[in-house]
This record gives structure tokens, C-alpha cells and sequence, in this order.
């Protein structure tokens, strides 16, 4: 165990822990009863659908509307593909194109036994799991052979512009002053559409629509610049909303690194039905599990609704629950970003204290997560010049704490999606801080009995009582009680309930064993 | 020594404060002093520092001293420029458009409403169109307000309804209807591309279609938005940062009291 500076009571964390797994198996069960149509899509993409039919709708939504409109969604997108595949000998793109066509009605033809139908599936899911794998080692073979992963803290940058193509530009820029991660913030609106948008796109509010194509163009343009300057730019998007899985398996495909990927957020931040996000989360986990993208949790986000003081224990009852349920989908610490914020009110007497109370607990409770840190969104004003000084107080606590994933804040916060200046100022700010305190954490101890450890031990109390809590009353009603971040959300309310259906006898989806393994099926 | 920042006060200029001829004050009357920073995409050189020098001439600037250049990319530079503004306004003329009442607190209001009215405003307040952020309604309908305000739903003759975010402005007339409100708030956050100007129009636009445009007050808030934006929207008033529930309260208690006097 890890000499604590808070002095933390690791039998109490350990007793948090438990709580949450059992949260997680309960949830589970639940989960393992249910599909969607956005993991249905998602199967359909990892067998090699893709495109869009005559009035741009993605062939996957096509054959999942056909499947859904005969009743026939129980029994699997795979079992029908498959068993397409058997009668014609056609590829399942062949099929889906046939089906777009209306010349092919899955359900009409013979049924073939399960046997035929695997030995059918087989080499292509083999195939799909090999583009995979390959992707990632490409990843890890490219960092291996420009002197291994970067130590301390890497800067994660957001470009928002709307025009993929602009994006590459500031991306870029950002990457040469700096930048370890570049994420491509989602247009506004795009969680709530049941499909994913075709193609390289140019319009887009507050963010960049999320397509395969899109993907493509900033990987390439990531892989350009970062071979200019010897080292490996991650590439982050968000997989959220009502596509979760799809857009997972869309990242998987395309090289991506890391995810926003948070099991309650949709819900909370979205309205999205509760029950559609928990059984999207747990496939859009195992595959980027598999692909050995880094997840990012969004606990941050609570504190934008809810008081960084009052309920900073929900943070942390959180990063547990969503660490059982990534632990659930084969995903290794080692790929949870769990998240966190530095959202106190600058007029708290002693916040700062707090905020790095609050940072080092969470990197003793969770060593192996590279976590993510996000900088103050909430308290930020139109006053940039103080805001540059919030920003360089949230820059101390990620150096004095060792986190992973440090999201730059910006001064603009409050105005604007960063311009490039905006984004320079902040890289500069980090470095000098980064540079200049480089060693400062682990030449500090903090007070026995002090500010710093009562806060700790009291959040971590408050987390622990909590999880007890949730244990008893259930995933489920926790959420519709309003315990995370003051939002409360029916069971049966919310978008994209009617595309949950419970699993019929003879169910599968041949993706989900070999990715829960993790790391590439190792 | 360069110009501008350590230059020794002109001798000619005239210190005395003139509303009619108002300039920017950096440390003496009338000294015109801004500063400003942008980016140009071009790379960084002496010509380039000559660009940023240009640009800020052109923008009225006198004696533009570029204090940073700073390459950002191989083709964009971000310049820190200080200068005295040659341009004046006159002060005196500036007429702004606000809400006018005097805002009353949630007693007064409730009093107000009893007495004027008999019965409850009925409001409906979301936050439209893909816009997620509640923050800025709840603020002024949550029970519980913001700083220190209470919010609308605590108000006795108040009827409060907050349908939340991402209403689509047809749901938003819908329910409108449905409990007979009196009052729609709406509130856009995002408005990056003009989006906000966009919904905020078309809810407009469709309660003219379906001839309730007069039925309803319709106010507008949000982080961007005045009442001036707000007027020209064809909104009966409009409110920015720093507006609590007892502002919105207070024009739609007095603005329903008004319309049914006439
Ligand atoms: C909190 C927050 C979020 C939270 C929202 C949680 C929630 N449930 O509301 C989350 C994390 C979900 C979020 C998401 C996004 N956000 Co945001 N967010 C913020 C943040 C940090 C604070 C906003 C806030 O809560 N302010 C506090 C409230 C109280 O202030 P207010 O809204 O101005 O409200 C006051 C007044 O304006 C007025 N008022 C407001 N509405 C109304 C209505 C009426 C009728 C009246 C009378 C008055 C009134 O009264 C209020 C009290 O005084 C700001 C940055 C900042 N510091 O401002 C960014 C910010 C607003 N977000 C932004 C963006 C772009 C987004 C996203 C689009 C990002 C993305 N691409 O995913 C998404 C939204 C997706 C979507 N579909 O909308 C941008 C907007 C840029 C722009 N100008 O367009 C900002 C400025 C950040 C930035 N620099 O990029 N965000």
C-alpha cells in the first residue's frame, strides 16, 4: 500500500468499493437481459456495414429499423445477418444494401441452424477483431519507438470549431505548442440523434459533428504532426448521447485514444432514458476495453449543477460506481480516466485547500487510473485576467497530485470555444507551472490532523455512506431520488427508452465475449 | 525609447473630463488608452509586426505600439498591441433600452399579484431548441433561486413550470397551452454560430403561425442576451447575466397588470 499524505482509511475504502460492485453486478443482471438499437447498429458496423441508403440514413439504422419494425430485434442483429448470409451467400453490406433497396426481407427467409450461422459469422468477426487489434498496436508500437509513453501530466486540448477541416488546423497548432490530446468537442444537439451523421462534415454548434470520416481526417492529421514532432498525439471524442457503442466502435476502427465514456451522464446531463444508457455503456466499454482506448468519466460535470463543497463525496461515490461498472466491461484501471473538477467558488476561504485535498484523494484511492482533471468551467467570468489566475491555481494541484489527464482551461471559458491565442495562453501557463513546481508534490507532506486530512477523511465518509445508500435503493432509484449532481430522472422518462428490447432465447452478439476480455482479447 | 507606453505626457492634451467627447482613461483624462490583443494568420516577422500596426490604425488607434508578438504557428501570430484612441462618443446622447420596473422582492410581488391580479401567474420557463444548459432557468424558477434570490417556484402566486432543457419550441407552445400560461421563459446559452438567434426567432415565428403570439408574454435570458436583442427579436423583454427571479417577476407580474388595464 502507498504511504498516504491524507492519512486516508483505506479499510473505509475498501468498504466503499464493495458497495459500488455490488451496485455494479445488480446493475449488471439488468443489463445482461436487455438490448438496443444502438448496440444492434453497433454490431452491424463491426460486421462491416457502413454507408448510407438513398436519403442518407446509415445502413445500420436501416437494417435495425427492419429488424425492429417485424418485431425481430430480440433475437440479434447478428442472428439475422448471419442467417442472410447463410441462405444467399451475400456480404452482410450486401445484405444491408439489398434491405435499403426493399429487396430483401430478413425475416422471410428460411432459418438457418445456430451452427450454420456462427460458422457464417465467424471469419468476418475475426476479421473486424484483427482491424482492431491492429489499430492498437499501431498505437503502441508508434509510442514504443518515440522513447515510450510521456511522463507527468499530458495536455489535453479541446478544438470545437464545427469544420472538421478547421479543426486539423488549431489541432494542429496545438499539438506543436504542445498538445498530448486533442479532443474534438461534438456539436450541440448531436447526443440526442439516434444515428450517426455520414461523411466529413463542415457545420456544427459549439462542436463537430462525431462521423467515421471525421475521425479518419484527425487521426491522419495527428499521425502527420506528431511523426514531424517525434511524439504520439492522442486523438479524444465523445462517446455519449444515444450512440455510445457506435461511436466506439467508430473510434476502435479509426484509431482513437481516448473516450469521453461516462455510465450516468447521458442521463443526468441529456435526459437520456437510464435504462438505454446503462446497457449502451457496457458494450461501448468492452470494445474500447478492447482497442485499449482510455475512457473519461464525467463526475466533473456534477459540479457544474451541483456545490463543490456540499457535494464533493458524490464525485467520489461516483469514480467508484463507474470503476465497477468498467471493471464489468474488461476495462483495466490502467484505461479509466476517472473524472474530477477543480470547481470550487474562488470566494471559499481555504478552497484551494480543498481542491487539492479532494485531487490527492482521489490518486491514492484510484493509483492506476490516469485520471482526469478538469479545469474550473463554472466560476470562470467574463473577468479573463482572474480566470488566467484560476486556471494557473488548478495547473498547481495537477503537478502537486500527479494527475494524468489535464483538460486546459481556458481565460475565455465564459465567452467563447477557445480561440487559437486562447489555446497558446494556456499551454504556456501549464508548462511554466509544470516546469517550475516539477518536483514540489513529493517534497510536501500535509499537516497530520490538519485542514487537508479532516476534509479528505470527511469526503470519503460522506462517499462511503452514500454508497451504502445506493446499494440499497438501487441504481435505478438513485437516479430517479436526484442523488447525482441535484438532477432527478424517471426510470421510464427520458429519450431513447423505445429503443431498449429484452433479449429473446437464442440472443447473441459475437463481439461482446472476445472484447470483454480486454486489452485485444490478451 | 518607443512611443506610447513610456511616452511623456502630450503636452497639448486636454484633461478635462467632456461626457461629450468621452475617450478611454489608461492613467490621465483623455488619454485614449486600450489595449487589445488578436491573431493574424500570418508568420511571424517585422512585416507581420507592421500588419498588427496597420490593423490597429485602422481601428483608430494612435501611436500602436506592438507590445508581444508571439508565434503561435508556422502561419499565425498573436499580437499584444496598446494605442490611444483617436475616436470619441458622445455620452450624453446614449439612450438604452431595459426593463424599466423597479424590481420588487418576492413579497412585494406576491402582494402585488393578490391585489392586481386575484390569482396566480401561471409561467413556463425552459431552456429550447438543442440547448442543454439549465443552469441559468433554474437559477430563476428553482425553489431554492441563486444568490440569495429565491426562485419563482417558491413564489405563493406563482404557478411555475420548468420543462427543463432541449424542449422543442412546438413542445414549449404545446404546454403553454395546456396549463394556460400566462408567461414563457425561455433561455439560450449557446450561441455560437448565431444558434441562439435562430431558435429564439423561430419560437416567435411559430406562435405568430398558430395566432397565440399576443396570448403570451414572451421573455428571453441567457448569458449573450439583452433587452435590446431581446426587443428586436420581437420579445417582450430580454435578460443577461446577473438577473434573479425577482427582475423577471416583476416585469411579468406589472406587464400582464398593464395589458389587462388597457
Ligand atoms: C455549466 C456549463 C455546462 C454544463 C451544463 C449543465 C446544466 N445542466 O446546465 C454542461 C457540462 C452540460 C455543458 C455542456 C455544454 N456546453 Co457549457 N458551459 C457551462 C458553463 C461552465 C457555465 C454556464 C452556467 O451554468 N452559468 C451560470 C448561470 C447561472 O448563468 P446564466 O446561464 O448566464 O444564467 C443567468 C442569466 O443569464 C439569466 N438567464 C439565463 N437564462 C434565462 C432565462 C430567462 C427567462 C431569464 C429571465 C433569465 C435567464 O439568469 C441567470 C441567473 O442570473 C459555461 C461557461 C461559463 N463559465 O459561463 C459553459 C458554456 C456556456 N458552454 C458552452 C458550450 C459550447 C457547451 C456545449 C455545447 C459543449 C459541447 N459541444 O458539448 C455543451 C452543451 C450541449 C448542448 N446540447 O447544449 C460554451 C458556450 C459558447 C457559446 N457562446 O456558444 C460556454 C460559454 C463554455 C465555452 N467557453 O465553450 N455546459
Amino acid at each position: 500500500m502507498l504511504e498516504s499524505k491524507l492519512n486516508l482509511d483505506f479499510k473505509l475504502v475498501e468498504e466503499a468499493r464493495a458497495h459500488a460492485s455490488r451496485v455494479a453486478d445488480d446493475t449488471q443482471r439488468f443489463i445482461d437481459g436487455c438490448t438496443t438499437v444502438a448496440v444492434e447498429r453497433t454490431i452491424c458496423r463491426l460486421l462491416g456495414i457502413d454507408g448510407v441508403d438513398a436519403s442518407d440514413v446509415p445502413l445500420p439504422n436501416v437494417v435495425v429499423e427492419h429488424l425492429m419494425d417485424k418485431g425481430a430485434l430480440p433475437q440479434g442483429a447478428a442472428f439475422w445477418i448471419g442467417n442472410a448470409m447463410v441462405e444467399t451467400g451475400k456480404t452482410p453490406q450486401e445484405i444491408a444494401e439489398a434491405v435499403a433497396k426493399d429487396e430483401l426481407e430478413l425475416t422471410a427467409l428460411p432459418t438457418h441452424s445456430e451452427d450454420e450461422i456462427h460458422a457464417a459469422l465467424d471469419p468476418i468477426v475475426q476479421d473486424s477483431l484483427a482491424k482492431i487489434r491492429t489499430r492498437r498496436k499501431r498505437r503502441e508500437d508508434f509510442i514504443a519507438s518515440h522513447g515510450g509513453e510521456k511522463q507527468g501530466p499530458w495536455i489535453y486540448l479541446i478544438v470545437a470549431t464545427g469544420n472538421i477541416y478547421e479543426d486539423v488546423v488549431q489541432a494542429t497548432a496545438a499539438a506543436r505548442q504542445g498538445a498530448d490530446v486533442i479532443a474534438v468537442i461534438r456539436t450541440t444537439g448531436q447526443s440526442l440523434l439516434d444515428y450517426v451523421p455520414y461523411g466529413a462534415t463542415t457545420e456544427g454548434f459549439g462542436g463537430t459533428y462525431a462521423t467515421q470520416e471525421n475521425f479518419r481526417l484527425m487521426r491522419e492529421a495527428m499521425d502527420k504532426v506528431g511523426e514531424e514532432l517525434g511524439r504520439y498525439i492522442r486523438v479524444c471524442n465523445y462517446c455519449s448521447g444515444l450512440c455510445m457503442p457506435e461511436i466506439a466502435a467508430m473510434g476502435a476502427f479509426e484509431g482513437l485514444d481516448v473516450m469521453l465514456n461516462d455510465a450516468l451522464y447521458g442521463i443526468l446531463f441529456r435526459d437520456i432514458n437510464m435504462q438505454r444508457t446503462l446497457i449502451d455503456q457496457s458494450f461501448s466499454r468492452a470494445i474500447n476495453a478492447y482497442a485499449g482506448v482510455v475512457i473519461n468519466t464525467g463526475e466533473d460535470n456534477y459540479l457544474t449543477t451541483a456545490d463543490a463543497v456540499e457535494e464533493a463525496h458524490t464525485v467520489l461515490a461516483s469514480q467508484f460506481l463507474n470503476e465497477a461498472f468498467a471493471l464489468r466491461a474488461g476495462l483495466p484501471e490502467e484505461q479509466m480516466g476517472l473524472g474530477h473538477a477543480f470547481e470550487i467558488d474562488p470566494d471559499v476561504e481555504n478552497g484551494f485547500l480543498y481542491e487539492l485535498a479532494q485531487a490527492e484523494m482521489a490518486r491514492e484511492i484510484f493509483p492506476n487510473a490516469p485520471l482526469k482533471y478538469m479545469p474550473p468551467t463554472k466560476f470562470m467570468t467574463g473577468n479573463i485576467f482572474r480566470g488566467h489566475v484560476q486556471d494557473a491555481l488548478f495547473n498547481m494541484v495537477t503537478i502537486l497530485t500527479n494527475q494524468k489527464i489535464h483538460l486546459l482551461g481556458m481565460m475565455t471559458e465564459a465567452i467563447h470555444t477557445p480561440f487559437l491565442s486562447d489555446r497558446f495562453l494556456a499551454i504556456q501557463n501549464a508548462q511554466y507551472i509544470f516546469r517550475t513546481m516539477h518536483d514540489l508534490g513529493s517534497e510536501i507532506v500535509f499537516k497530520e490532523g490538519g485542514i487537508m486530512q479532516n476534509r479528505a477523511a470527511d469526503v470519503l465518509h460522506k462517499a462511503t455512506d452514500l454508497l451504502g445508500q445506493i446499494e440499497q435503493l438501487g441504481i435505478f432509484e438513485t437516479l430517479e431520488r436526484g442523488i447525482f449532481a441535484d438532477i432527478k430522472r424517471p426510470r421510464d422518462g427520458g429519450k431513447g427508452l423505445d429503443g431498449v428490447v429484452n433479449k429473446a432465447a437464442g440472443y447473441f452478439n459475437p463481439f461482446l465475449e472476445p472484447m470483454m476480455k480486454g486489452g485485444a482479447g490478451k | 525609447m518607443s512611443s506610447g507606453l513610456y511616452q511623456i505626457r502630450d503636452k497639448d492634451l486636454d484633461t478635462t473630463l467632456d461626457l461629450t467627447r468621452l475617450k478611454p482613461y489608461g492613467d490621465t483624462m483623455n488619454d485614449g488608452k486600450v489595449q487589445l490583443s488578436f491573431t493574424l494568420p500570418i508568420k511571424d516577422d517585422d512585416k507581420g509586426a507592421a500588419a498588427a500596426v496597420l490593423m490597429a490604425q485602422k481601428m483608430g488607434l494612435a501611436d500602436p505600439n506592438v507590445a508581444l508578438r508571439q508565434k503561435l504557428d508556422e502561419a499565425f501570430t498573436f499580437y499584444v498591441v496598446y494605442g490611444s484612441l483617436t475616436h470619441s462618443i458622445n455620452y450624453n446622447e446614449i439612450v438604452v433600452q431595459t426593463v424599466a420596473d423597479e424590481a420588487m422582492d418576492m413579497h412585494e410581488t406576491d402582494e402585488f399579484l393578490k391585489e392586481r391580479l386575484g390569482r396566480k401567474l401561471v409561467v413556463v420557463g425552459a431552456s429550447t431548441g438543442t440547448d442543454a444548459h439549465t443552469v441559468g432557468i433554474d437559477a430563476i424558477m428553482n425553489r431554492k433561486g441563486f444568490a440569495g434570490h429565491y426562485g419563482l417556484e417558491r413564489y405563493e402566486m406563482v404557478e411555475a413550470y420548468n420543462l427543463g432543457s432541449q424542449v422543442p419550441n412546438e413542445e414549449f407552445l404545446r404546454k403553454a397551452a395546456e396549463v394556460h400560461a400566462d408567461v414563457l421563459l425561455v433561455s439560450q446559452t449557446v450561441t455560437q454560430k448565431d444558434v441562439h438567434i435562430q431558435n429564439l426567432t423561430e419560437l416567435i415565428e411559430l406562435a405568430e403561425a398558430e395566432g397565440v403570439r399576443e396570448k403570451y408574454i414572451f421573455c428571453c435570458g441567457g448569458a449573450r442576451v439583452t433587452h435590446a436583442l431581446a426587443k428586436e427579436l420581437g420579445y417582450d423583454a430580454g435578460f443577461g447575466a446577473g438577473t434573479y427571479a425577482d427582475d423577471v417577476a416583476t416585469f411579468c407580474a406589472k406587464e400582464l397588470v398593464r395589458r389587462l388595464d388597457k
